[in-house]
Order: C-alpha cells, then structure tokens, then sequence
C-alpha cells in the first residue's frame, strides 16, 4: 500500500531531534498502549504482519500527525473490531455490550518473561532452491499493491545485488492479508545509492526482500 | 470530545488527556472481558523500562572486541552467538551483526514503521520511529549522521540497512584505540545505544 508510513526518502520533516537521557514512555498512556498491545497479542490471533498493516491503515494525514504509540492504538482498535473481540461502541464507551469471545488463557505475569524471551522463528521450510545466490544481480518490480507490502516505493524497478540470502520466510503481503504464511526464499538486497538516487557516491542501501518482488537482471 | 473527561481526576489537578482517556476505557474493557491480566500487563511494561535494555547489545559488543572466537561466531551466527549470553525472543528472532571498520560504517534503518532489535536495544528511542530520521536515513545518511555529531571520512563507505523483513541488525562498532588494556564490563560501560544502531561511534569519555 502507498501509504504515508512508506517514508524512505521522502523530504521536508525537518532535522533528527535526539533527546539525551530519553525515557522509555514519555507518557503513562504510551506504557499502556504497549502492555495492551503485548498483552493482547498473545490472545488475539494476528500476525504481526497484520498488526502492521492495521498501523497502516490510518489516514495518511492521521499517521503523520501522530506518533508511534498512537498508530499502536489505532492498529490495536482496529484489530480488535476485526477479530470479534470488542466492538466499536465498546471501545468507544469502555463498556461491555457483547459477548466476550472465546480465546485462549490471558498470559499471566508469571509466563511473561517466557513469552517475550522464548524462541521464535519466521523461518519455513522452502518449497523449491533459493532462485538467487550472493552476487547475483536483480531487479526489483514494479509492483503498487493496495494491500500491505514490505517493498518500499524507493527501492521499486531498481537493480541490486544479493548480498545475503537469510532462508525461506513468512511473507508478509499474504500473511498480513490473514491468507496464510505463502513462505518464500528472503534476501538482503544492496542497491547503490547512484541506482536509489541518483548521487555520485560510494555509499549503498540494503534492504530485506522476498523472491517474489524480484526479478534476474 | 476533549471535555468528555472533564470531572475525572479534577480533584487531583491532573486531568487526562482525550487520548489517555481512550486508553484508560479500552484497558478497562479488555481487562474486564479477561483478555488482559493487569499484573501481567504491568509486568510486559516492566520488562522494557528496567530488564530489556541496550546494555544487552553493549555486552555483546564489549565481548566481540575482547574474545575474537566470539567476535567470529557472532559474525558468522549473530542469533546463536548473541542467545549464548541470553539475549533472546521478540523482535531478535533473526539477528545480523554488522562490522564497523574505518573503511565502512554501518547505519540501521526501518523506513516503512520502526523495526529494531529489541533483546539487545530495548524499545527504540522516538527519533528512531520519527519521519525525520525514517525518510533521511536511506536517502541521506552522512546528512543525518552529521546531525547527531558523526562525521566520516569521504573514503569510509556507509552502508546503511533498512529493515523491511524480521531480520534485526546490530552495529558493532569500532573499538576506540586507547581501551587496549581495558576489561569486558569496562568497555561495555562506554557502549551506547547510537552507537549500536550506526549513528553514534564509540568515543572514551574525557
């Protein structure tokens, strides 16, 4: 989707603004939406490719307005609502009119440390040889889907060279759409910043990319 | 809408905010229809403001530059390499260590929402998640270095990785000179967060 959360060389935000001695919440409702998010997460039945996508979803000028914790709220409510565990008159009001869905057991705080430190892995068994290896040279499509995707609009219908090949992955563009993992063979992509923008420099910029947004060069 | 809340915690001299209000409303709902566990809630929260931190990542580089067989495996294997000292779970389920040398300086990025390798770095700061650093960093990287006070050399090469899939980096950076005779904890006190992430380099204090 070409959506406003699609940045990557987009002009005019104005300098990085580091903060020194930065806190992990500035905002007690930040902490809050991040436990319900975490929290949520383990019952809710999405994928984090479809927790990203429901970010997504904002009104571009939504989401450039807001910060971080606010697209989570935004994504968390939409989810919600998606997967029949609250409706929207119960989010708007804080109160139960609905039946409470049938999910499984809330993490309780003794199984946290296990949830958020135990193993996960988005490696799959690969259905067919990795199409590509270490220098070999691709073009990315130019593809504009109106669903999720994780290949940004600056690196579309450009040449790169492969420079890590990381396995066989969940791919997101299926899996955000809740139509199952479709795994495909993931690689890091370098693309020279002369072939992104035009620049006469040595610098480069490498990007993760699934086998289907790639084509042989 | 904002003066919905308007008698809450009037008393206090705090009022809510209109989003604060919201949260509070929808952590009540899912509380009561049992989705949440309120201490487990407090508990998730725990774990990143006090547990989960970048002084993970500053081990792990104060041990690649003082144990070359780990520096070895940590850039051959960074997931084991970097499970071994119990750095594991949520967003580091793949992990990639990148070299810095004087002739290439990594820089990590997400463009497209704020992937960053939380075992090791904790939460990203905002800036990380911010428009000003996620559109720059790609298309402008010695720019944005400068801001933050970094300026390399035109013959160091920057390679900067913006993270569209569920691989997450880690920045070792380049250890300064005059440490040669220091121990493991000492150099992991001089580590920091930027400089772990590309946008830093490590420098000892004066």
């Amino acid at each position: 989707m070409n959506g406003a959360h699609d940045l990557g060389g987009a002009m005019g935000f104005g300098p990085v603004a580091p903060e020194p001695n930065e806190p992990v919440f500035h905002e007690d409702w930040e902490r809050r939406v991040y436990g319900l998010m975490a929290a949520v997460g383990d019952v809710g039945g999405w994928s984090i490719d479809e927790d990203r996508s429901a970010c997504e979803a904002m009104s571009p000028a939504t989401y450039l307005k807001t910060g971080y914790y606010e697209h989570w709220l935004h994504g968390l409510e939409y989810l919600l609502v998606k997967h029949g565990l609250a409706t929207p008159q119960e989010i708007a009001t804080g109160k139960i009119l609905s039946p409470r869905k049938t999910v499984p057991e809330a993490t309780t705080a003794g199984e946290v440390w296990e949830r958020v430190t135990g193993p996960g892995s988005y490696l799959r068994q690969p259905q067919s040889p990795a199409r590509f290896k270490p220098g070999d040279k691709v073009r990315t499509r130019n593809i504009h889907p109106e669903t999720h995707t994780r290949l940004p609009r600056y690196a579309r219908g450009r040449t790169g060279e492969i420079t890590l090949v990381h396995g066989c992955h969940v791919f997101p563009d299926s899996n955000a759409m809740g139509t199952g993992e479709d795994p495909h063979w993931l690689y890091a992509v370098t693309f020279t910043a002369r072939e992104l923008w035009g620049r006469d420099t040595a610098d480069t910029v490498t990007l993760d990319l699934w086998e289907p947004y790639l084509e042989p060069a | 809408m904002a003066h919905d809340g308007h008698d809450h915690d009037h008393h206090h001299g705090s009022e809510l905010s209109p989003i604060a209000l919201r949260v509070k409303a929808l952590e009540s709902l899912l509380i009561e229809k049992g989705y949440v566990d309120p201490a487990a809630m407090d508990a998730l929260i725990e774990t990143y403001e006090t547990k989960i931190g970048p002084r993970n990542g500053a081990r792990v580089v104060a041990k690649a530059w003082t144990d070359p067989a780990y520096r070895k495996w940590l850039f051959e294997d960074a997931t084991a390499a970097i499970a071994s000292l119990g750095y594991t779970g949520r967003q580091g389920e793949h992990m990639v260590a990148l070299e810095n040398t004087p002739d290439t300086h990594n820089m990590v990025v997400c463009t497209l929402c704020s992937c960053y390798p939380w075992p090791v770095l904790g939460l990203p700061p905002v800036w990380y998640k911010s428009p000003p650093y996620r559109s720059r960093a790609v298309i402008d990287p010695r720019g944005v270095l400068k801001e933050f006070g970094v300026e390399l050399p035109a013959t160091t090469q920057v390679k900067v990785w913006d993270s569209t899939a569920e691989i997450r980096y880690l920045v070792i950076p380049m250890r300064p000179a005059e440490t040669r005779d220091w121990s493991e904890e000492k150099l992991a006190e001089i580590v920091t967060r930027d400089s772990m992430i590309g946008t830093g380099l490590v420098q000892v204090p004066a």
